[in-house]
């Protein structure tokens, strides 16, 4: 993986002792909460409804075992002994306190981690496929590509004060695992017909309020043009994204109202301005990101088959462990949607022991899902009974990956103060409902996301079902969508009706999947059976 | 009129700066204003005889004014490029880097703040025209 040199840890160690004098400023009454704001903003730190929250960067979602041995010590020594991992690869950490801000930054930067852009209206972390690097159907690790972004984006001078965040995904696959259509700018490494790998850029898509899939934008943009287009693209936003109304001031809006066509016209154009200027990185330096990405020393004589005698290690391999290019290796998902469990919450003993895994049995390496889960990349197929047991004595052995009980939930009104609705005890509620491993199996592929307002920060536009919370005269009010996929189907779920409260949509969701058990034709997924159907049979068990 | 923090080898302008309206309605005027919504692109065919550019910052969060300057001195402008309203010590480093030389702040701001500010980063990530190599062109000699 990416290793800093020594302008990285400068950089961050400088940014630590920037954010030092922010927090003295703000302590000693120097600067206002309103101008420290966008300042600790930028720093990932966010006044919450009980404490300060602080939002770690984990670039493209991969991290090794010391660094997720040093987000356990964090959420040890500055939080409540857990983190909760987000749909964005990074993690939050809930109960921080503003004076220890500096030391826990200094803490990070000590393994080449920090919370640079992690919110505010600048370019957020780029997000990736937790399987780069290892899937079986990608063209190249698109890894170095992100990287090269995340620096170009690191205190991007014209573009920190955007007229909204700005959120960038970069994948390499046809199969899609990262939403990337459903992100400001979806990047798509591909190869033209000489075989030279460069990037297709869907622009506009998002979730929230106004919820749009990004259109393509750009078929091919040559590695030694991923700068100079992103620029380009980025400047037509910064000064044509509407700034009148926070609602309308994402990309998205800005390419719906203008049309693709018009949107990629003034991108070509600032583009061709933008290309003379010289502001690319030579390729050599693509090289040099690359190869610290290099091929780990697999263990080309590991056995490629895999003893299937006990039950419990069976269910878990069909659900949990996906195909490796590398033969007699294999990449698995830990589970962190233990029924009963807060979705993407992890407890330092479950770090620190993930980490330890991660040593022993993956290369010291992990990746963080959108999904909320946690990946362990290089696994040794002959190794996974070992790492199997490990993980279910310590709470983490799920057999449920991208089941029902695999749901995402955002913080909701338990934390955040821009909820409308508690996410959280739904989504328990739903996993306990939905506990048993048979019934979950039965139902086979469902996504299931639950949002706690219409921020979308659980994706629910996404979900095969999603649940939206909303607050009706005072009341939580949760509605029902079908229909959506973050994946390479992207598609946007439709509201079925009428909301319910807490115990009516468990009971409506309940319905659904009846009905879908009953009318499912051979090996349809949920998604399709819907798809087939449409939304009106649906419609009528729901709220016959 | 405010003071004038000042990066340029030589004096401010003096000259009180006009509306980008009133600019292109007159050609004896050489200080213009720009508001955040306005192109600087169409001051473009007029660079030579602009001496100020005054690039407006109502609130410091709307950045069309980075784009503003960086397109002006992409394009060749050399003239004084002052950024003015709401300029905030955390900005002025970004705000450097775009181009701008001189600001006229609407609450001043102390002299120590600013240097500090200037030199909290010794390297860049990216090239903006403003002459400072990258971290990758120093990784590529």
């Amino acid at each position: 993986m990416y290793q800093y040199d020594k302008f990285d840890q400068q950089l961050v160690d400088e940014r630590v002792a920037e954010f030092r004098d922010q927090v003295e400023r703000r302590l000693s009454g120097e600067l206002s909460e309103e101008h420290f704001r966008p300042l600790r903003l930028m720093n990932g730190l966010y006044l919450q409804l009980h404490a300060y929250m602080l939002r770690v960067a984990i670039p493209y979602g991969t991290l090794s075992g010391p660094q997720m041995r040093m987000l356990a010590h964090i959420a040890r020594k500055y939080d409540r002994d857990y983190g909760h991992f987000t749909t964005r690869q990074n993690i939050q950490y809930n109960w921080i306190k503003l004076e220890e801000t500096p030391d826990l930054l200094a803490d990070l930067a000590s393994v080449e981690m920090h919370a640079i852009q992690t919110s505010g209206n600048c370019i957020r972390n780029i997000s990736s496929d937790q399987f780069a690097g290892v899937a079986a159907d990608e063209v190249a690790d698109p890894r170095p590509w992100a990287e090269l972004l995340r620096q170009w984006s690191s205190f991007h001078p014209e573009f920190s004060f955007l007229p909204r965040k700005f959120k960038i995904a970069v994948i390499a696959s046809e199969q899609d695992r990262a939403a990337m259509r459903l992100h400001d700018i979806g990047i798509q490494l591909v190869r033209n017909e000489a075989g030279e790998l460069g990037a297709k850029f869907f622009v506009g898509g998002g979730m929230g309020r106004t919820p749009m899939i990004a259109p393509e934008i750009r078929d091919f943009v040559p590695a030694d043009d991923l700068i100079s287009y992103s620029e380009a693209c980025m400047r037509v936003y910064n000064r044509y994204g509407r700034r009148d109304n926070k609602y309308k001031a994402r990309i998205k809006i800005l390419v719906h109202e203008l049309g693709a066509d018009e949107y990629r016209r003034q991108v070509e154009e600032e583009f061709a301005h933008i290309k003379t200027l010289n502001l690319d990185p030579p390729l050599a330096e693509l090289e040099r990101i690359t190869a610290l990405f290099g091929e780990p020393a697999y263990d080309t004589a590991a056995p490629d088959d895999i003893d299937l005698s006990h039950p419990g290690f069976t269910a878990w391999v069909k659900q949990n462990v996906s195909a490796h290019k590398q033969a007699g290796y294999a990449i698995v998902s830990i589970s962190l949607k233990p029924v009963g469990g807060i979705p993407g919450d992890a407890t330092s003993a479950q770090m620190d022991l993930m980490a330890d895994l991660a040593e022993r049995y993956s290369m010291d390496e992990l990746r963080v899902t959108h999904s909320q889960n946690i990946v362990l990349p290089y696994v040794r197929k002959a190794d996974l009974f070992d790492l199997w047991q490990q993980l279910d004595a310590a709470g983490l052995g799920s057999a449920n990956i991208d089941l029902i009980g695999d749901i995402i939930a955002c913080p909701g009104l338990d934390y955040c103060t821009l909820a409308n609705a508690r996410s959280i005890p739904l989504a328990l509620k739903i996993s306990e409902k939905f506990a048993d491993p048979e019934k979950q199996r039965d139902l086979g592929e469902l996504k299931l996301k639950i949002s706690g307002c219409i921020n979308a920060c659980g994706h629910h536009h996404a979900g095969h079902i999603g649940i939206l919370g909303v607050d009706r005269k005072g009341v939580e009010n949760y509605q029902l969508l079908l229909g959506g996929s973050g994946a390479e189907d992207v598609s946007l779920g439709k509201i079925t009706g009428p909301g319910f409260d807490e115990d009516g949509v468990v009971a409506a969701l309940e319905r659904v999947t009846d009905f879908y058990r009953k009318q499912r034709q051979d090996g349809e997924r949920f998604l399709d059976t819907y798809r087939r159907l449409g939304m009106e049979p649906f419609k009528e068990v729901i709220y016959a | 009129m405010p003071d004038i923090l000042n990066f340029r080898d030589r004096a401010p302008s003096e000259e009180a700066s006009v509306s980008l309206d009133a600019f292109l309605d007159q050609s004896n005027a050489n200080a213009v204003k720009i508001e955040p919504g306005e192109d600087a692109r169409l001051l473009l065919p007029m660079l030579d005889r602009i001496s100020l550019v005054e690039v407006s910052f109502p609130v410091f969060g709307d950045g069309r004014g980075y784009s503003a300057a960086r397109i002006l001195r992409e394009a060749g402008y050399t003239g004084e490029l002052r950024g003015s309203g709401e300029i905030l010590v955390d900005q002025i480093n970004f705000l450097r880097r775009c181009g701008f030389d001189s600001f006229a702040p609407q609450t001043p701001l102390s002299p120590a703040a600013v240097d500090r500010a200037l030199s909290q980063f010794s390297e860049v990530y990216q090239a903006t025209g403003d002459g400072r190599s990258p971290v990758w062109a120093l990784r590529h000699g």
